[in-house]
């Protein structure tokens, strides 16, 4: 008897014009420059690489403790260390300019005029896909005030950015405000070509022996599982007010949790902390996203983007039997 | 980082060998094959959901055929479920990782440092010293007798801090008058444990011009440079800040500032 034909399950997805070949990307931050676990992931199965944040110099970072474990997730405070933008280009592109899947370019910076220079670096450069901008970072001129909680200079920095590229700008927003969806309808009418959602939410742990807090810089930034819930939710909240396609992120481990995102609303997913626990994470969770599929008789992933089925009565009933 | 590897291990055993010290041995041709000593892995005792979210960092104490040897205290939730572990169940291992201590430089004498857990890559070493003729002499500091950990180790040395065992004190209160009594002709200093203790070593190794590497612990996340989230300061121009698991966990104690 012959095999069973494997039902083909379309994973791919454009932004821009771009083709993605998978919705399942790696989060910026959290997989290097790429060539640190080159030996464990085949990346060729990703949609993309999502690079740490690139600033216009080398930033040294903050100094220790920066990581501190937390129930089903953690804290960071790593202070945006990376060789800088020049390095990058030098060093780290070349390589990862030959590998088969995208590299989103992710861009930090403490000045308007750094984020325009960066891109506008990097828009010089062969083998760059897209952008995605990182606005948690402190405004340096507004006297240290985060980006990104400020809408205004979220549209206005996305404006700016807007003007200096034809490739796919992608803001990702942070999660530490009343409304992200204002915040993404912002960037949408500037322009943007989607949302990352969410960012790390601020968070604090303190050592009772010491009474001292367990990061340097107090406060510090939390993910991993911990934050899916919240995560899911702002999806939901960005997908019912705006158009442009939404990057998920926040505590994926599983393709169980990716489809969750997808349900919600994510066109694609990016997994993070995880990558830290299981270098070759997201390739098992593309795996077991073709499977759910093709268990499910579902020919295109783009399908179950934003399908949650919201008939309340029927998910509360279905609960208690 | 040649040779890394992740995968599932089996326990071949874990015992208790001294208060709270626990010796788990598990299989890995691959793991067993290429780590050198002062090299880590970071490892999974659970799946997502059933124990701590991270891996947690071990120094690879011996190395035994296809058997990975680690040695570590039971004192958290993910090393306290690591000491439950039985004969036949896995762990998921990544490793090996970081940089070796550096044994092939010009020395005739090898000096182990080394205070409570601490002790945990110097059987390794000591492998590897013998192997290559060095004359060895080990400092051991402990807070009582009940924890002092001795195997595979040569020509040992015991403090305690509660005087049940040794020279009462710390190790390198021993250490010190050792090095100004004896003719060790060239030496070098291979030190792991407090950082309180590791900055002593530093300023006494300065003192008496001698080469010292040491081995440090950090906290991390992921161990091969992803997180970023082990930095340690360094000296001279250049970066601000080495990583202890890619640029370390061994340092010359002339490069960074502990």
């Amino acid at each position: 008897m012959a095999a069973p034909i494997k039902n083909k399950v379309k994973t791919s997805f454009t932004l821009r014009g771009v083709e993605f070949k998978n919705r399942v990307f790696v989060a910026s931050g959290t997989f290097g420059y790429g060539d640190e676990v080159r030996t464990l992931v085949d990346v060729s199965r990703l949609g993309g690489i999502f690079t740490k944040s690139l600033s216009w110099k080398p930033r040294a970072g903050n100094p220790p403790q920066r990581i501190v474990e937390t129930a089903s997730g953690m804290l960071n405070s790593i202070g945006l260390a990376n060789i800088g933008v020049h390095t990058f280009i030098e060093q780290k592109l070349p390589y990862l300019r030959a590998l088969d899947t995208r590299i989103i370019a992710n861009i930090a910076a403490s000045s308007l005029q750094e984020y325009c220079d960066i891109l506008g670096l990097l828009e010089e450069q062969e083998g760059i896909a897209a952008y995605e901008i990182n606005v948690s970072c402190p405004n340096v001129k507004e006297g240290g005030l985060n980006f990104g909680t400020d809408c205004s200079m979220t549209g206005k920095i996305t404006a700016s950015l807007r003007k200096l590229t034809h490739k796919a700008l992608i803001i990702k927003l942070t999660p530490n405000v009343t409304h992200i969806s204002e915040f993404a309808r912002a960037v949408e009418a500037e322009g943007a070509d989607a949302v990352s959602v969410i960012n790390t939410l601020i968070g604090m742990a303190i050592d009772i022996k010491t009474r001292k807090p367990k990061l340097s810089t107090v406060t510090g930034g939390l993910s991993g599982p911990a934050i899916k819930p919240v995560a899911l939710a702002k999806v939901y909240e960005v997908a019912k007010s705006v158009k442009i396609p939404i990057f998920g992120i926040g505590g994926i481990a599983s393709a169980e949790d990716a489809i969750e995102f997808l349900l919600a609303g994510a066109t694609a997913v990016q997994v993070g902390t995880m990558n830290f626990v299981d270098p070759a994470i997201s390739v098992k969770i593309a795996d077991g996203l073709a499977t759910y599929a093709r268990e499910h008789g579902i020919s295109d992933m783009g399908t179950l983007v934003g399908a949650l089925d919201a008939d309340l009565k029927f998910s509360v009933l279905q609960s208690w039997l | 980082m040649s040779g890394m590897v992740q995968q599932l291990c089996k326990v071949q055993s874990c015992d208790e060998v001294a208060a709270k010290t626990f010796l788990l041995r598990f299989t890995s041709s691959e793991i067993s094959a290429s780590a050198q000593p002062g090299q880590f892995v970071n490892v999974l005792a659970a799946e997502t959901g059933e124990g701590p979210l991270l891996r947690r960092p071990f120094s690879i104490a011996r190395v035994d055929d296809n058997i990975v040897e680690l040695l570590f205290h039971a004192i958290g939730t993910g090393t306290i479920l690591l000491s439950r572990k039985r004969p036949g169940e896995t762990i998921d291992v990544l490793g090996p990782l970081g940089q070796s201590f550096h044994v092939d430089a010009d020395y005739g004498t090898a000096l182990i440092v080394a205070g409570g857990i601490g002790v945990a890559p110097f059987p390794f070493l000591t492998a590897d010293l013998l192997k290559r003729g060095k004359r060895i002499e080990t400092f051991v500091g402990y807070r009582n007798a009940g924890q002092i950990l001795t195997s595979y180790l040569q020509n040992i040395h015991i403090a305690t801090d509660d005087s049940s065992k040794g020279f009462h004190g710390n190790v390198v209160q021993l250490f010190e008058p050792f090095l100004d009594r004896t003719d060790l002709g060239k030496a070098k200093i291979f030190a792991c444990g407090p950082t309180v203790m590791l900055k002593a070593l530093t300023e006494l190794a300065k003192r008496k011009n001698i080469c010292c590497e040491v081995s440090l612990e950090g906290h991390m996340a992921c161990g091969v440079g992803l997180c970023q989230g082990c930095p340690v300061e360094r000296t001279g121009d250049g970066a601000k800040y080495a990583l202890v698991c890619k640029d370390g966990p061994i340092f010359l104690t002339t490069d960074i500032i502990l």
